[in-house]
Parts: structure tokens; sequence; C-alpha cells
């Protein structure tokens, strides 16, 4: 906005999530708050529904766009490219108009692999996207099956590269791993493309069996084996091991870039940052106080059309439980947790560094307790024991 | 105090004051669900002394938890004048039997304090196994039998094939069977007029010092104990001081009376008459089931016979899951036990489990009951331990001990180990009898005898050791026979058997909760099943941790829980974060609830789920 930020008032920094409740088909393990045609009544609109989208930004910045600055913006869902580069571009431009916008702000959308292509790609950039993450998950046919997703192998592949040449610095590939029927050739020919493809950072998952999906009904009847934990392990050190000789480098549990290539909008989310989230079912979080929108998206509309606010519910977090979510979140990031922030009681802090499952190290002249690769494994044990 | 028939005042016989050949006492035997609670009521509602407006159902079952599981679990006695086709006033006392397995010497007491009984037959069923064991009981005191089908009018009904089967198990007549519906009312005056006609006045000498046999102690929360007699000869009256032969304790009368169908205080009882007293006293131990009371001046010297101390045969450790509840599990034990003389407890450490109680009881439903009634009425959760009997050990160096508790199986070298033994009777369609006595015999059981009720029923009689009763024999009966089958044991002394003791070891620790003491042929089965069981209960550990099953010092089994080496949630973004913190925050709540074994933390579910499915040993 403008050159010389007021000396009496620095603007604290905002991330903004935007969430996209449409899909073109639902993948089997998917439990997100997101909707097929089929699944919607006609009085939900995909054509049209980024205006109530723009309406709920207009109200985070009736709140917010005084004494903050947006940083980061991430378009997710969903698949946000459904609803075409012409209305996400209208809904990045109204964050602009009524925030205060870094320029060197990162915009990120994920895109399924067969929803855009090489115009669409170019437009986005235009629009100001800075980032694009697809969801590749994998390249091997069987596996695609199972996950039922739509695209063809190679997919994603052409997509990030045509993403780079439209301009993208940033381009993340999601890969899910440790799928019933994937093999280790599988997983490296997925891990191959993704490195041809020349991105600079990659998320991978192991698969996770959501109640309420598909894929956990088809694992109840019998017709699908439950995801084995020792196989997602070791699946998770050939990634690591790949991703590591290709210069890529851990930042968090479940997330690998390049130099530079680090998603500034999750770190927000790990640091318990500031960040509104706009749409049906998005969760934000101010200085403690954490609230989440109502979930479908029709109720969305009709709130936010007659300019109530669509928030379902909220929690203001105990000074506990915020000691609670700094530890969980900070502790799965490479820049681990200061000693000097943990209350736990030093026998805990031994028996993990005896266990090999996290190791000391000096950050930022702190002595800073970080996961080992077999402490990032077992992450959710180590946090149990130092939340104790 | 007076009814009207046929335009006559009739006086009632006054309690205390009754000729004993106006007097006929007698009891229902019946299985569960045939009915005899339902054709109590009819009797209260024809002889008048419960109307149709203030009728509720069941009148004689008490407690919630008898009402749902359809038994009687204790015994009370109501006074129902009558006038009978002579248009004479009789006094029918229906004295209520407990009518299961555990409760055996219950029923032989109430049967003690009657000279007749109904047996009381589901026309769409036919005997039962406990009913027949009753019967044998009820012909051993020399009652008279009044054999009646009930539930006539059922579609299902099959009076022609019931009547037969009767007469050919009690040698009369199919004729002389009658035939009611006690949910209609058909045929209960006729049932009640037979019972004038067939079963005998009670005898006993007017003259002679007091005799009357306790036949149920109830406690009650305002009065004390309430103790059920009948007294046999003599006089017990108001203005006595009583004696309790058995303990020799001495107690001021601070009531006596009848209950019609509400207790109605009286002067005394007489030779032949049923009601109740009240002395006071708050445990019901002090007023013990088949004891003798007599007056305190110028009493009996000689008891009646049959008095029998209480003796638990079943044993298990009860413990509650909320560690700090202990002192309300004994508050609890200690209010029960006021209403229940064979419960016995004292109190037991586990390792594993924290404070408890081990627990004696007549039977498994005994502990079922109690337990039922432990969570229901003070709220309680509960583990129990697996149920065992008990055991006598004799050591080479000639010591003897008793062993009520796994764990205190001795360690040295055993001469002999005794179990206790039970006569049972199954009672079953043909088409089972093989797949019965399949399950008899992998359970060490020893054919008697086998007889056919009928065309197509088949009483079997088996001796089997106690142990293997109590685990899931009757699930496995019923499994079996589609539900078909019913079973009634008795105790019948001990035997020798190879028995072992089989421990469960955790990473080398072992679970004192989990051992048991089994046959030496099923040891092996034993630890391998309950070692496969707690591997897949076990959450998988930061290391390696083996579960062996071992006699001595003997492994004899070994599963192994791998290390954990994934244990990590693969996304945490914005909206997760909530759901993640509230996860932990409950994640770090259970692990309060973790029970440390060594090393190893087991969730008290896995203990529960190990306990709880008791169907390990010898399944197969």
């Amino acid at each position: 906005m403008t050159d010389a930020p007021s000396p009496a008032v620095t603007p604290a920094p905002l991330s903004l999530y935007v969430h996209i409740p449409f899909c073109a088909s639902r993948c089997g393990y998917c439990d997100f708050n997101t909707y097929t045609s089929t699944e919607l009544a006609d009085n939900v609109r995909r054509d049209t529904f980024h205006e109530h989208l723009i309406a709920e930004i207009n109200q985070a910045a009736q709140q917010l766009a005084a004494d903050h600055r947006v940083d980061t913006i991430f378009f997710g869902g969903g698949t946000p490219t459904l609803l075409g580069a012409n209305a996400l571009n209208q809904i990045r431009t109204a964050i602009q108009d009524e925030f205060d916008v870094d320029p060197n702000a990162e915009v990120t959308t994920e895109a399924n692999p067969d929803s855009v292509d090489q115009r669409m790609l170019d437009d986005l950039k235009h629009g100001g996207f800075t980032r694009i993450s697809f969801g590749m998950q994998s390249s091997a046919p069987n596996v695609l099956a199972t996950l039922e997703r739509t695209h063809t192998p190679g997919a994603s592949k052409k997509a990030a590269l045509d993403a780079r040449s439209a301009g993208f610095e940033h381009v993340n590939l999601d890969l899910i791993y440790g799928t019933p029927g994937e093999s280790d050739d599988d997983l490296k020919r997925s891990l191959d493309e993704v490195l041809e493809a020349g991105v600079d950072h990659v998320s991978a998952y192991s698969l996770i069996v959501e109640p309420g999906t598909a894929l956990a009904r088809r694992v109840q009847r019998g017709e699908i084996p439950m995801p084995d934990d020792d196989v997602a392990a070791d699946r998770y050190e050939l990634i690591d091991d790949r991703l590591t000789a290709a210069g890529f480098d851990w930042y968090e549990v479940s997330n690998w870039a390049k130099p530079q290539g680090e998603c500034r909008h999750n770190i927000a989310y790990w640091r318990n940052a500031a960040w509104w989230g706009i749409g049906p079912g998005a969760h934000s979080h101010l200085e403690g106080r954490r609230w989440w929108n109502v979930k479908h998206p029709h109720t969305y509309a009709q709130r936010v059309s007659a300019d109530l606010s669509p928030m379902q519910d909220e929690e203001v977090l105990a000074p506990e439980q915020r000691a609670l979510e700094n530890l969980m979140l900070g502790m799965r990031m490479k820049q681990g947790i200061p000693r000097a922030d943990l209350e736990c009681e030093d026998q805990a802090i031994d028996e993990l560094l005896n266990q090999q499952l996290i190791e000391q190290a000096a950050i930022n002249n702190q002595e800073t307790l970080v996961l080992t690769r077999k402490g990032r494994l077992l992450a959710d044990h180590v946090i149990r024991t130092l939340a104790a | 105090m007076s009814q009207q028939v046929g335009g006559t005042p009739v006086h009632k016989a006054a309690p205390g004051a009754t000729e004993p050949q106006a007097i006929r006492n007698f009891c229902i035997i019946a299985h569960i669900d045939h009915g005899k609670s339902t054709l109590a009521d009819r009797m209260l509602q024809i002889t008048g002394v419960v109307d149709e407006r203030s009728m509720r159902a069941q009148y004689l079952d008490r407690m919630d938890i008898e009402r749902e599981r359809g038994i009687t679990i204790k015994s009370q006695a109501v006074r129902l004048p009558y006038i009978a086709g002579d248009g004479r006033e009789y006094i029918l006392n229906l004295i209520d039997t407990p009518g299961h397995v555990d409760f055996t010497y219950e029923v032989s007491r109430s049967l003690a304090a009657c000279e007749g009984a109904v047996l009381l037959v589901d026309a769409a069923q036919g005997i039962e196994a406990q009913t027949l064991a009753n019967l044998y009981l009820a012909l051993e005191n020399d009652l008279q039998i009044i054999p009646v089908l009930n539930k006539i009018d059922l579609p299902a009904a099959q009076p022609e094939k019931y009547a037969a089967e009767l007469a050919h198990i009690i040698g009369c007549s199919a004729d002389d069977v009658l035939k009611v519906s006690a949910k209609t009312g058909e045929g209960v005056a006729e049932l009640l007029q037979t019972v004038v006609d067939l079963i005998p006045a009670p005898m006993g000498d007017a003259n002679a010092p007091a005799r009357a046999m306790i036949f149920d102690s109830v406690y009650d929360t305002y009065r004390g104990v309430v103790t059920y007699v009948r007294v046999i000869d003599g006089r017990i009256g108001t203005r006595d001081r009583i004696l309790m032969m058995s303990t020799g304790e001495v107690h001021e009368l601070l009531e006596v009376g009848v209950i019609s169908p509400e207790p109605i205080p009286a002067k005394g009882l007489g030779v032949g008459e049923v009601g109740y007293l009240i002395t006071g006293v708050k445990d019901v131990r002090q007023s013990r089931v088949g004891d003798t009371i007599t007056t305190a001046v110028k009493g009996a010297t000689e008891a009646l016979g049959g008095y029998r101390d209480p003796k638990p045969m079943v044993f298990s450790g009860l413990y509650p899951i909320d560690g700090s509840d202990y002192p309300v599990l004994r508050d609890a034990l200690d209010r029960l036990k006021l209403n229940d003389a064979a419960l016995q407890y004292e109190p037991e450490t586990s390792v594993a489990l924290g404070f408890g109680f081990r627990c004696g009881f007549l039977g498994l439903l005994h502990l079922e009951i109690v337990r039922e009634r432990l969570e229901r009425e003070f709220d309680l959760d509960l583990i129990s331990t697996a149920p065992n009997v008990i055991y006598g050990v004799r050591m080479d160096d000639g010591k003897e001990l008793v062993v009520t508790n796994p764990s205190e199986f001795p360690e040295g070298k055993v001469a002999a180990v005794t179990e206790p033994v039970v006569r049972a009777t199954v009672i079953l369609p043909s088409e089972f009898v093989g797949t019965v006595m399949e399950l008899c015999q992998a359970r060490r059981g020893t054919l008697l005898g086998m007889d056919y009720l009928s065309e197509d029923r088949v009483e079997m009689r088996y001796t089997l050791p106690l142990a293997e009763i109590v685990f899931d024999f009757f699930d496995q009966l019923k499994s079996r026979t589609r539900g078909y089958a019913s079973l009634d044991y008795e105790t019948s002394g001990e035997q020798e058997a190879d028995l072992v003791k089989v421990d469960i070891l955790l990473h080398g620790d072992p679970v004192d909760a989990f051992s048991s003491i089994v046959h030496k042929d099923k040891a092996y089965t034993y630890g391998v099943a309950m070692a496969q069981k707690l591997k897949e209960l076990i959450p998988r550990q930061q290391f390696e941790v083996p579960i062996q099953a071992a006699v001595g010092s003997r492994i004899i089994a070994r599963e192994t829980i791998r290390a954990i080496r994934k244990d990590v949630l693969a996304k945490c973004y914005g909206g997760d974060v909530s759901r993640k913190r509230k996860l932990l925050e409950k994640q770090k709540e259970g692990k309060k609830r973790m029970k440390m074994v060594g090393r190893v933390e087991v969730p008290q579910e896995a203990f529960i789920a190990a306990l709880s499915t008791s169907d390990t040993a010898a399944k197969k």
C-alpha cells in the first residue's frame, strides 16, 4: 500500500485461507468438506460461489485490514481450479482490494492435475498466483485406482512442467504412500516422476483410512487390507532418502523443500500465527481464539448473503492449551522446540534422547530439541511424552 | 378383616391360632419364564388378598434385577386365606423359591418348609434341567407334587406331549396333569382346590419346645433383617426371646407376623404356620437360612436337620476400573453382604489391576448378579478376573493349602491337586446329543447316564470338574444347541487332577490377573490363546515386547509384539489443530488409565477385553 509503514503501528502478519468446497468427483479416501455437483442441491451454484467468498473476505477486512498485512494466501479445497482462473483471480483481486497485501506475498492454489491446462496456468500466474500444489498422490495406475483418483499417470508431471513454463517458481506435488497394493517400485517410480517434474516442494502423507469414507467401508468389508504401519515406515524412509539425495530437506514431518521452497502459509499454521479461513467449514485462528465456519455451502451462502458471520462455533484456548498446541505443532518442524520452552521433566527428555527419537541442536543460539528421522515417524509419541 | 362369600361372613383363621388341619404349605417349582410369578399373582387375586387395581405385575419379585432377568433370587412367603369347595376356610402359604442353579441350598430349605409343590411347566417348552433338579429335590423331601402345565393359551402349546412327559418323569397319569393359563386365570381356581385336596396338612407337636426353620432372611433398610420361618413344633410368641441354634445367639423379638401380601403383625406363630420375625439384627449372617430357631427359655435341645453354612464355590477378583472407586466398592460390598449370606470377600492387590477384592460366590449366576448389582446400584465400573474354583494343594513335604486365587498357587514341588466336581444334568433335544457329548468330553466330563424324557428330549447326566463349567460352558452349551439345552448341576465332592498353573509374562514380568490353573493337557492351548489375544490387545511399544506363557519356569508359548515404528499423524494443518489437540488431551487422560506392567504400558481396555471373554481356555 505504502512504502513507509507508519512508525506507530506495525501491521501484524496475517494469512488467509480460502476454501473451495467443490470437486468433480469424490476420492474414496477423502473426508474433506467438499461436494460434487450431484451431492449438492440446485440451491448451491458453483459459478457464483466466489461471490459468497468475497462477501466473507469483506467481513474479515472490516475486522483486520486496519492493522494486518497479508503475507500468505492459500486456496484449498476441494478443487479450487474447478471454479476457473477467472473466479479465483476475482477472489484474489478482492483480497488485494480490501487488505494490505505484502508485494512478496505467497499465493498458492491447490489443483488437480487434470483440472488445469496451460492457458489456465498462465491466467493464474498473471492473476498474481505464485505457487501451485498438485494432488499427484502416485504415478502407479493401481494405486490411483484404489484411491479413486481420476487423473492418469504422467498427468501430474505434465501439469507441474506446464506450471513451471507458465512461470510458477514454486510447485508442489502431493504424494500418498502406503496405499494397499502399492509396491516399493511403485513408490520409486512416483518419486522418479516427482524429480523429473523439477518441483521445489513435496508433501508426502501416509494413507489414512478416515472413518465414514468409502475407503473405510471397503476396508471394513474386507475388499482392501488396512494400510500397514510398518510398510508405511519403510516407505517414509525411502521417500526421505530419495528426496534428500535430490537436494530436498525436510522442514516438517510430511514436507520437504528445496532451499527457499518451503510453504510459508503452512509454516504460519505451525507457528500458531494469525490466519483467517474463508469459506464453508474453514477454520481460523487469532491470538488463542479458534473458530470455524458452518460446513455446508448452502448454509454458508445464506449466512454471508444476509451479511451474517458464517461462524459455527469457537473456542478460546487456555494458556496450557496454547502451550500444548505450540508443542504439538512446533515439534513436528525441523526448527524444533527450544528446551527452555518445555515444562516437562528432564527425565522425559532424557528418555527420548536415549531412544534416539530426538536430538539436541543449537538453533538461533538456543538449545533446541529436534526430531531424529526415527523420531519423525514416532512424532506423536514424542509429543505425548513431552506433553505429560 | 373379613370377606363376603355367598353372603355369609367368614372370618379368617387368625395368624398364631390357625389349626394345622387348615394349613397348606406349598411352593411352585418352575423354570425361568415358565410363569411362576404370573401364577402367584393370579393366586393372590383369586384369594382376594390383592385386588385388581393394586395388582402389581409379578408382585412377589421385588428387585428390579430380578424383574429384568425374570428370576427370583430371594424367596418370600404369602399367606392366602382360601374358601375351598367344602365351604371351609384354609390358609394356603405360598412359599416362593429361587429358581436357579446357584441357589440349590436355598431352594432345598424352601422345600423343607412345605408339604407340597406345584410343578409348573411351560406347555410350549417342556421341563428344563433346573426344574427337574428341583423336582428331584422336592421328591427327596417327600413333597406331594401337583404337575401343572402353564400357558395353555399359547398357540405353540403342546399340552398332550408335555403332559405325557411330566407323567413319565413323576410316574403319574397324564390325566393327572392340570392345565392352566396363569395369564388368563383359566384353571387356577381348580389348582387351588387341588392344593387343598392333595397337599397334606402340616404335622407337629404343639406342646413341644418351639422349633422353627429359617428358610429365608432378607435385609430391609428400615427394619433390619426380616427372617422368614416355618414353625415345626411348639409356638413362637412376640414376648419370647429366641435362640439361633447354629450360632447360639439370643435375640429379642421385635415383631412377629405374616405376609398377606403386606406384613401383618401377629401375636405369634403356631405349628405349621409360616411367617416372619424381626429381631433388629442388621446382618443376614446372624439369621442364617436353614438354621433352627427356638425359644431362649425352655427351648429345644436338638436342631432340625439340614443346616449348612453357605460355601462359596466360585471365586473372582473384582476391581474398580477407576482406582479411586475402591472405597465405594468396599462400602457397596459391605451393603450387599447384609442381604447375602453367601457373599464372601477380602481385600486383594493385583500388580496389574490395583486394589480390589477377591470374592467368593455360590456360582456363576451369583457372581453375575452381585457384579450387576454393584454396577447398577452403586454406579461402579468393574473388571472381574476370570472366575476360578477352590483348589486343594498337597506339597511333596506333606504341607497342604487351599488356593482360591491362581496367583497363590505354590511354586514348589506339588504332590497332588484336588478340584471340586459337580454332577450336571443337561436336558436337550435329542438331535444335539452328539455335539453336547463332544463338549462335555472336551471339558473332562464323564457320562453317568442318559434318558429319553419323551421321543425327542433327552436328559444327560455327567460328572464334570466345576472349573470347566465356570468358564464359558453354559454359553457353549447354548450356542451348540441353539438355545434349547438347559443345565443344572450340584456339587459332588472333589477329585484329584493333573492341574498346573499357567502364568502369562509380559516382557518377562508375570501378569497376575492372567494366571490360570488349568489341566495339564490344556495348558498349551490356554497359553497360546492368551498370548495371541494379548498380542492383539496390547498396543505396540517403543521396544519389542515378548508375551510368554509359562508353566513354572518352562515357557510353553510365545508371541512377540514388535516395536512400534510409526506413530504420527500425517497431516496437521489449520483445520486439524483443534481436533488434534483434543485427541492429545484425551490421550493424556488415557495415559492415566494405562497400567504399567514392568515397562510395558497396558491400556485398561486390554485387561477388560482379555478377561471378559473367558473362552480362551480349552475352547477346542
